[in-house]
């Protein structure tokens, strides 16, 4: 079984290129073990999802909040 | 209120393309231009991309379908022209060097996990309030800014050109002279980094005013 920081390592890599299907198995099996890991990887999509809403211009901290536009 | 078209050669019929509001376009210039500096790092340049993309928005108004927003559409053409910087510009700035000066930030990485490789218990990731809340909240977006800005200057420009522009990793690195490895590191530590940051500024207690 890998160990958390290994996993955390697979959770970032698999945003970036498709894993192996070993990788995949791996970050499951851990996964289902660990809530720690679990929540991580939830995380991690979260950045990515707040990342290309922020690059579309979706997500402000200015005045208009960015969601006033129309 | 002052309405731009796009002067094409063939001088368009009027109605051909939704009009842009010039003021609805001045109104996003302090986004663009905070959105250019979290990537290049430095004001002037990202001043003369967003001087850029706001010429090329007013010269392709009429692409602009009215029913996309306006500021998304922008954003999509500023995101262009960064591309095009990075792309083309003189790379004066060593990434090896900036790597260094980002190592001893590795270390604060290190301490999350025991040496058997499982979370220190301070570390472990907590529950966050509801993603969907929180994308539409003011207050997170507030600190996603700041935890971008306070990333490492090599960190945040390899994260940002694959998460804001869609870099592939294979072009980062060709493009910043590194290493594949390199690159996969580099991106890992800006992601934990920003992760611990987003929690100790918004996630783990929803009413911590930053």
């Amino acid at each position: 079984m890998l160990t958390c920081k290994e996993v955390t390592v697979l959770c970032s890599l698999e945003l970036d290129q498709p894993l192996a299907i070993r990788e995949k198995a791996s970050i499951l099996a851990h996964t289902l073990m660990c809530a720690s890991c679990a929540r991580f990887r939830e995380q991690m999509t979260t950045i990515h999802r707040a990342m290309e809403t922020y690059a579309d211009g979706r997500g402000s901290s200015g005045t208009d909040a960015g969601m006033g536009d129309s | 209120m002052r309405l731009i078209r796009s002067r094409s050669p063939s001088d368009r019929a009027e109605g051909a393309g939704p009009a842009i509001d010039a003021r609805a376009l001045a109104a996003l210039r302090d986004d663009m231009v905070r959105f250019a500096v979290l990537q290049l790092r430095n004001r002037a340049a990202a001043e003369d991309v967003v001087h850029e993309a706001i010429e090329a928005a007013i010269r392709r108004a009429d692409s602009f379908e009215g029913g996309a927003s306006l500021k998304t559409w922008v954003f999509a053409i500023l995101r262009n022209r960064i591309v095009d910087h990075l792309r083309q510009r003189d790379r004066t700035v060593s990434m090896s060097v900036l790597i260094e000066d980002d190592d001893n930030w590795q270390d604060g990485v290190d301490q999350l996990f025991a040496e058997h490789g499982g979370w220190r218990p301070e570390f472990r990731p907590a529950a966050w309030p509801n993603p969907e809340q929180a994308l539409s909240s003011r207050q997170f977006w507030v600190v996603f800014e700041t935890c971008l800005e306070h990333l490492p200057e090599a960190t945040a420009r390899v994260f940002m050109m694959r998460e804001f522009l869609g870099f592939e990793t294979e072009e980062i690195c060709t493009t910043l002279s590194i290493t594949p490895g390199n690159c996969h590191v580099i991106l890992h530590r800006a992601r934990l980094k920003l992760r611990s940051c987003l929690e100790s500024g918004w996630g783990r207690t929803g009413e911590l005013e930053c």
